[in-house]
């Protein structure tokens, strides 16, 4: 594990630090055991194909936002989804989630076409993300964002609650213990009560990610998940994604930092104005020319 | 519960500990028994005749059921308006069902005992929510404020328009609840200064009669006190966290396994429930109903007890509620003005306390972490 | 349905008639949805306070039937410029008491909708009472004329009689009817010129699409939402005044229903889109006659307020479709 830089010194050198209990940015607890919780449908064998997107076109009136797109992503794999702005990435996880319908060609989850199912039945499915722009619930606190993705598979309603059923209270106290597993594994026990709104940046993204895994999803989809973070705290996610990984989640990520990219994926996409123009390893793809052209322009910084 | 935090070079006061932690920091025991005594206070009310308090010109018992129904439509208001955060223009329309399912089945065109006909009342109420909710929940917040003072209006018209329903003169002869005879209250008299027991001028728990209201208003807080225990069960589960999350962020909501439009016409579907039940509770106390009681005004009336009480937050919504069911009776004298003096105060409510007399939980604690946050600001730079 | 058949061209133009004046002050409902996602609840009252302007302009004047064609044609305008200063006023002074402040403040919506009920309610009260309110200060007698029975109804003095122009089959289409109509339809065309042409124009359509970009490329916002305001009380006032001319009686509630109908034109012909309103306000002035032909006039209202509905749920971005801005979800 990196050395514990801490992250707040390295931005402001010259102010004196105080943290303070709620500030303060902590690291991950990897021994925590998160795995997905068993929320039946088939199974699937390590390696073999989770998700399918197959030759997926979506038109807005007269824009191609994508253009007969086709990957697929393996059990057990961190796929990089990478690159240019406008490229088609967070529309690609709009349409693999359920936000959009596809103008032609389809989605299929474990061999099954996603349809016309709703948002939350996709997400029951077994498909998670996490949002470019943080799209917490601000002003309920850390647990009780986890709470609500945990609450995914549970089926108390009004009377079961009105009534304190004993399958709302088996759901909650299971729930409460779940959502209290994750906050540990982020490192965020300490701040279950605070407002989301409250929590620094980089325990915001954390807090995304567990309300994400909370979920008991198959298929995590990180959108952007290093934005915003300096040197160290990419590092530190690294090695949250590949924990996540190991604990028995597959991964798909969108990112624009190309270290990381390159650091912890398996195997990359590479979109351009809606189509694939790039497929393989991170080496095949580091040299790929079509690649290197498209990002040709891009920040050095963000270029590898 | 609040601590002193204090790090090298600037020290945080936590703020002090308000009204809400001292008393959360009681022993159980002892609130419950706060809540006892609270509770037999409001009881008593009425027959306590408290001098300020009690509304001279109008029947101090029929005010307080006056605003126990204010209260009840509050407590279902605050459902679809403070927990799911559904705009809606028009609850008079389920308050009015409620009332007319009543009126027409015990007294126009059936004769149907009380204890049969609430729940009528309350199942019919509560199907107009989902009628209404299902195909509009899926519109635009703004455009179903629209749609819901549309509703209202229509169930108004065709209350007038339709003789069956009794048209313009309404319906009456509505049968009281039966009678159930258990004791007498007394009642204090203050005339002499000293407040004396009067044990000529009592009211009978629960014998419902003519003159007497205040067995309604005993009747209305039972109601009342269920409904708050429904609330606060439900609430504090599954239901209250996914209405909360489709409030904040809709999409995100959804996206984290939400069915953010079943939960939603859930809320609608309960609130319509609540405030046909509290029509059902206005049409026996009553006696006589007519649309002229169903208008618009009322459900902006009904918007405010919820927006100034502090939408979101139970206790505070009941605050709202007696605020503006009780001072147009208190200030009966200057009635001409009540509506433009309600109108100034939504007005200034808007601009000065938006968040409402009692703001809920959640504003609470923000505004009191933007304010440490503030502070932590400014000492920063002092350091 | 025979009702129907038998009037059909005379609830046609009186359709029209009427829906002119949905129409215009619908304008002012859409306007300010479109550059501010706000209902302004209290435009309802705009209108209301023109038609009061135009009554009592003509009373202070001594407009009266059997004046000659040049007094009718001052009498007129000076109910054009009377209601249309007040309710341009009316509007003015909303935006900068009811709205701005909460504007300033960040205030959600659900907010600002309560102010703008509250500043409704205060409107019409105001009006409502105004023969107590000049009896605290003791004008009541003095101003009489203008401030008795201030609940009830009130007529304006017939400026002249309405003359048939035509007869469309056995409708007689007269001088009032086709004033209204042409005149509505002629604003209409001012109005989109403005928004079109002129940079106050442009700056409202930036504002309405991107306020932020609209603030960084150099347009004043708050001015643009004054002057949004601003035109669409004057429309209103002018509405007044049709509206005056063809029914001749107000009342300080008068606003309420049709403020609601003139939303449901706006939201008909799509929010935000000025042809839009004018298309939905004749639409729905059509629709309401011939409802109310076929089903009664006692349910005219119910009409509109179905029509509403089914609008919102079938077609909610309108006949023509959303312009300016888009309604908020």
């Amino acid at each position: 594990m990196p050395d514990a830089v801490q992250p707040d010194q390295a931005h402001q050198p010259d102010q004196p630090r105080q943290p303070l209990s709620v500030d303060e940015v902590t690291d991950i607890n990897p021994d925590v055991v998160i795995a997905p919780e068993d929320i039946g449908g088939p199974a699937v064998a390590e390696g073999e194909k989770l998700l399918e997107v197959d030759e997926v076109t979506l038109r807005f009136g007269g824009v191609v936002a994508l253009n007969e797109v086709s990957f697929h992503i393996n059990k057990g794999e961190i796929l990089g989804l990478i690159g240019p702005n406008g490229a088609g990435k967070t529309t690609c996880f709009n349409v693999m989630t359920g936000v959009y319908q596809p103008t032609s060609g389809a989605v299929r989850y474990l061999g099954q076409p996603l349809g016309k199912r709703k948002k939350f039945a996709i997400t029951k499915l077994g498909i998670a993300r996490t949002f470019q722009n943080i799209r917490l619930f601000a002003n309920m606190t850390a647990l009780e964002n986890v709470l609500v993705g945990v609450d995914a598979h549970h089926t108390t309603g009004v009377v079961s609650a009105m009534f304190r059923l004993p399958k709302h209270r088996k759901e909650e106290s299971q729930g409460y213990e779940r959502a209290m597993e994750l906050l540990t594994f982020m490192g965020l026990d300490g701040k279950a009560d605070e407002l989301a709104r409250n929590l620094p940046y980089g325990d915001q993204r954390r807090l995304e990610i567990a309300r994400a895994l909370a979920t008991s999803p198959q298929l995590l989809c990180l959108d952007e998940p290093a934005a915003g973070f300096n040197p160290a705290e990419k590092a530190k996610l690294m090695e949250l994604i590949r924990t996540i990984r190991d604990q028995g989640y597959t991964v798909l990520l969108i990112e624009h930092d190309m270290k990381l990219v390159m650091g912890v994926t398996d195997r990359i996409v590479v979109l351009e104005f809606g189509r694939k123009i790039a497929e393989g390893s991170p080496a095949e793809i580091r040299d790929n020319p079509a690649v290197i052209a498209a990002y040709l322009g891009v920040d050095e910084e963000d270029a590898s | 519960m609040s601590t002193s935090t204090t790090t090298a070079g600037s020290t945080v006061r936590a703020p002090r500990p308000g009204f809400k932690e001292r008393v959360d920091s009681l022993p159980r025991a002892l609130k419950i028994g706060l809540w006892v005594l609270f509770a037999i206070f409001l009881f008593l009310l009425p027959m306590l005749n408290i001098p300020v308090i009690t509304t001279e010109g109008s029947d101090f018992g029929g005010v307080l059921f006056t605003v126990s129904t204010y209260v009840l439509v509050a407590l279902g208001l605050n459902i679809v308006v403070g927990y799911a955060g559904l705009l809606d223009l028009g609850y008079v329309g389920f308050y009015a069902i409620g009332a007319y399912t009543v009126g027409v089945l015990s007294s126009e065109h059936a004769h149907l005992s009380w204890i049969v006909v609430v729940p009528i009342a309350i199942g019919a109420a509560m199907l107009s929510g989902v009628i209404l909710g299902a195909p509009t929940l899926r519109v635009r917040g703004d455009y179903l404020a629209i749609v819901t003072l549309g509703f209202g209006e229509i169930v108004r018209l065709c209350l007038v328009n339709s003789q069956w329903l009794g048209g313009a003169q309404g319906i009456s002869d509505i049968p009281k609840p039966p009678s159930l005879v258990v004791f007498k209250v007394p009642s204090l008299d203050w005339s002499g200064g000293v407040p004396v027991i009067d044990l000529d001028t009592t009211s009978t728990f629960l014998k419902f009669g003519i003159s007497d209201f205040v067995p309604y208003y005993w009747l209305a807080l039972i109601v009342i006190g269920l409904v708050l225990l429904f609330d606060i069960l439900v609430k504090n589960s599954r239901v209250g966290r996914a209405w909360e999350a489709t409030r904040e962020d809709e999409d995100a909501a959804e996206l984290m396994g939400v069915p953010t439009f079943r939960f939603k016409l859930l809320a609608f579907a309960l609130g319509a429930a609540i405030g046909g039940l509290s029509g059902a509770l206005f049409a026996t106390k009553s006696g006589f109903i007519n649309p002229q009681g169903f208008e618009l005004l009322l459900s902006i009336l009904f918007l405010a007890a919820v927006v100034v009480g502090g939408a979101g937050n139970r206790w505070g919504v009941i605050v709202g509620a007696i605020v503006v069911g009780y001072f147009p009776e208190r200030f009966r004298d200057f009635a001409d003005f009540r509506v433009l003096v309600f109108g100034l105060a939504l007005m200034l409510l808007a601009i000065f306390r938006p968040q409402g007399l009692l703001p809920p939980k959640r504003t609470v604690r923000a505004k009191r972490a933007d304010a440490r946050q503030a502070v932590l600001e400014e000492g920063e730079g002092n350091a | 349905m025979q009702y129907l058949l038998d009037n059909f061209f005379a609830l046609t133009i009186t359709g029209l008639t009427l829906g002119a004046v949905y129409a215009l002050v619908a304008l002012g409902y859409t306007l300010v949805y479109g550059v501010l996602r706000l209902i302004n609840f209290a435009h309802s009252e705009v209108f209301m306070y023109g038609t009061f302007a135009c009554l009592w302009i003509v009373v202070f004047l001594g407009g009266r039937a059997g004046g000659s064609l040049g007094s009718v044609i001052f009498w007129i305008a000076m109910m054009f410029v009377a209601a249309m200063l007040m309710s341009g006023l009316i509007a003015v002074l909303l935006e900068r008491f009811a709205y701005r402040p909460l504007r300033k403040r960040n205030a959600p919506p659900l907010i600002a909708l309560i102010s703008a009920i509250g500043a409704s309610f205060v409107l019409s009260e105001l009006m409502g009472l105004r023969q107590q309110i000049t009896g605290a200060v003791g004008f009541d007698t003095y101003l009489r004329v203008y401030v008795a029975n201030s609940r009830n109804n009130t007529g304006m003095p017939e400026v002249f009689s309405p003359q048939p122009v035509f007869t469309l089959f056995d409708y007689q289409v007269t001088n009032v009817d086709i004033f209204v109509i042409v005149g509505a339809i002629v604003l209409m065309v001012i109005l989109d010129q403005f928004v079109k042409r002129s940079r106050l124009g442009r700056g409202i359509r930036a504002v309405a699409m991107d306020p932020e970009a609209a603030a960084l490329m150099g347009v004043n916002r708050d001015r643009v939402i004054q002057v949004t305001f601003l035109v669409g009380g004057v429309m209103a006032g002018a509405a007044a005044v049709f509206y005056m001319l063809k029914i001749g009686i107000t009342r300080y509630d008068v606003g309420f229903i049709l403020g609601v109908k003139a939303f449901t034109a706006a939201v008909l012909g799509g929010i935000g889109n000025l042809r839009g309103a004018l298309l939905g306000g004749f639409v729905l002035g059509l629709a309401e006659n011939y409802g109310s032909a076929l089903v009664g006039t006692q349910w005219k209202d119910v009409v509109a307020f179905v029509l509403l509905i089914l609008i919102l749920l079938f077609r909610p971005t309108g006949l023509l479709g959303e312009s300016l801005g888009k309604a908020r979800a």
